[in-house]
């Protein structure tokens, strides 16, 4: 276990006509489970491999376990990674793919050994280890390339969108088993993904990354609940946070917060919501509609769970209502959260 | 509607498939009929007329020590060239496929051998490998190698690489290798671009150092391509006749004596075309076995 820090990180490409990282500061905590969250061409993964030692960072320092490790190649970082195609060595058997790194390490045979059938254990791919990567299904491919990380003992585990070459069913099973595997190593872990879902489903904390830089770094239910500008309130919440603006602010809310008047309980802020047109996904209404009475007529989305059961039809208009401790309020033109100026 | 030619798939093969099924016939198939058709008779350049004389030509080349020896030279000049060839297009692909400025005039340059026709290469070390006017010679003796009591090569003043049988078995070696490792190096770079970054980086992250990686990563996975580069090479020297005719003639005392120059020798120089096509055929066999290892290796790269 141990902390990863990285330090005023700048990573420039083609002699800096390209900046891919810009300054990133963030520390890990022992044994946490941490989340680099962003959309494609934000940096998160630069910024994963910098930390790895496959870049090297154009300014800045990578410290693990409190040794600066900026110069150092990555073998001597103690760092594992498992990459999105799990970069498994098509010619070697599991066994093979699994003892590579103790090999490269000189590690005695029978130590290898023991470790080996350790990891394959824990992983439950025991019955797999005379088989070629081929042979292997995409979940038990991802728990070879585990086994290849962990076999290693390292300080830091390294994820680069391990579950993107898996399909959607099998994704959700993968990500819990993840999650386990972490929990029960314990080991530091830096997980890359542009998937909200499982950077909320599987962070202790969640680092949303945009050209390069950090927005924000908090807990899954601060970084939904507390966006710290709205680029964060608009990539996170699917559908993302409505935003109306008011003079130079902009009211933001949560779209299953916009609900019927009636469902509104505490003090709260009454709109009018004219409803144009409606979705049935998975129990939830979705409703597309132009929201007055908060600022300017904006088209904003209301989620209505299923227990709310108020009829709606669209061309209609229908008085919905905010919760008022469910406002956000962000600057319009930096776009960063603020306080409201009036109440 | 009316269908038209080129809505007619079956018609189409046909038309699209002839011109390489004439050339094929006419270029490949006859002339091969052709051979073994005069292995078996005695023709001769003198009197074309076609008599069958059964294995007759066939006795005479085995009765043929010069037959042995051309034999021998082929297989030697083949297995020494393929190595040395996949060794030195290993080293250059590796070099080519390296990030560096003004790569593109280095892979210009390493691929010039190959491009230049074998005849002007084999005439252009003809002169380099000269008796008397020598350049590498010449540079020998300015280093002090060569020409003086007591040097490295010897105290005479020039090596004669095409008079000493050894040196010059070494110098067909060596201008084969010069036009083949570029071939060889262009077909192994393919490969090694093939090999995804992931896997090159797992190796690094893993702890790999550089020549783990290339034995148990990079090799292994070129492997195939390693192969088909290595068969080319052996196929391209095994049939090539123009850099002994041009180098040695088969010299000194048929030293460098290849089936390809012999039968050639014995059959058009010697005239005794039905020897010639019977020399000739041996390299049929070997080919065949050569083509068939090739689409072997390529089979065995689509499956991975």
């Amino acid at each position: 276990m141990a902390v990863v820090e990285v330090r005023n990180l700048v990573k420039d490409y083609d002699s800096g006509k390209v900046r891919a990282v810009d300054g990133v500061d963030l520390a890990t905590k022992e044994g946490e489970y941490l989340v680099l969250l962003g959309p494609s061409g934000c940096g998160k993964t630069t910024l994963l491999r910098t930390i790895a030692g496959l870049e090297h960072p154009t300014e800045g320092d990578v410290v693990i376990d409190e040794r600066i490790v900026t110069s150092l190649p990555p073998r001597a970082r103690k760092i594992a990674m498992v990459f999105q195609s799990y970069a498994l060595y098509p010619h070697k058997t599991v066994h093979a793919n699994i003892v590579f790194p103790l090999r490269a390490a000189k590690m005695a045979a029978d130590e290898r050994e023991r470790k080996a059938s350790w990891a394959a254990e824990l992983l439950g791919i025991n019955h797999l280890m005379n088989r070629k990567p081929r042979q292997l299904s995409g979940g038990e491919r991802q728990r070879v390339a585990l086994a290849r990380a962990l076999v290693r003992d390292p300080q830091v585990f390294l994820l680069d969108e391990p579950l993107s070459n898996l399909d959607a069913k099998l994704r959700a099973t993968a990500r819990d088993e993840l999650k386990r595997f972490q929990q029960e190593v314990g080991t530091t872990t830096i997980y890359v993904t542009h998937d909200q879902v499982e950077a909320m489903g599987l962070g202790d904390r969640i680092v949303v990354l945009s050209h390069g830089k950090v927005r924000q770094i908090g807990k899954p239910v601060d970084v939904y609940d507390d966006p710290a500008d709205t680029f964060v309130a608009t990539f996170i919440g699917s559908p993302p946070m409505n935003l109306v603006g008011r003079g130079d602010e902009l009211v933001g809310f949560r779209p299953e917060h916009l609900l019927p008047a009636t469902a509104v309980r505490g003090e709260a802020h009454t709109v009018k919501l004219n409803v144009e047109r409606m979705e049935y996904l998975s129990g939830d209404r979705h409703i597309y509609g132009t929201v007055t009475g908060i600022g300017e007529p904006t088209r904003v989305i209301a989620r209505l769970p299923a227990t709310v059961t108020d009829p709606i039809a669209t061309g209609m208009e229908y008085d919905f209502a905010v919760s008022r401790e469910r406002l956000r309020y962000f600057d319009a033109a930096t776009g960063l959260r603020t306080e409201s100026s009036e109440s | 509607m009316r269908q038209r030619l080129a809505d007619r798939e079956g018609t189409l093969a046909w038309l699209f498939l002839m011109p390489s099924v004439v050339y094929i016939l006419a270029l490949v198939g006859l002339p091969f009929i052709l051979a073994v058709g005069f292995s078996l008779s005695d023709v001769t350049t003198a009197d074309p007329s076609f008599d069958f004389v059964g294995l007759r030509n066939f006795d005479a080349v085995f009765d043929d020590p010069v037959f042995w020896r051309s034999l021998g030279n082929t297989f030697m000049f083949t297995g020494i060239s393929m190595i040395l060839i996949v060794i030195f297009g290993k080293i250059l692909a590796n070099i080519l496929v390296a990030d560096f400025k003004g790569k593109w005039v280095i892979r210009f340059l390493v691929l010039l051998p190959w491009t230049t026709p074998v005849t002007l290469g084999a005439i252009a070390w003809l002169w380099l490998l000269d008796s008397i006017f020598s350049p590498i010679d010449w540079v020998l003796r300015q280093l002090g190698l060569l020409g003086e009591p007591g040097s490295l090569f010897g105290g005479q003043s020039n090596m004669y690489w095409l008079g000493e049988p050894g040196l010059a078995m070494a110098s067909v070696i060596a201008v084969h290798v010069w036009r083949l490792t570029p071939l060889a190096a262009v077909i192994m770079m393919a490969g090694l671009v093939a090999i995804p970054r992931d896997m090159q980086e797992a190796a690094v992250v893993d702890g790999a150092g550089y020549w783990r990686r290339m034995f148990e990563v990079t090799i292994p996975l070129t492997l195939p391509v390693i192969a088909v580069s290595a068969l080319f090479g052996a196929i391209f020297t095994f049939t090539d006749m123009a850099v002994v005719d041009v180098l040695t003639n088969g010299g000194p005392n048929n030293a460098t004596q290849v089936l390809t120059s012999w039968a050639f020798f014995r059959g058009i120089d010697g005239g005794d075309v039905g020897q010639g096509a019977a020399v000739a055929l041996f390299l049929f066999p070997l080919l065949l076995a050569a083509a068939i290892a090739i689409l072997r290796a390529v089979r065995k790269l689509e499956v991975r």
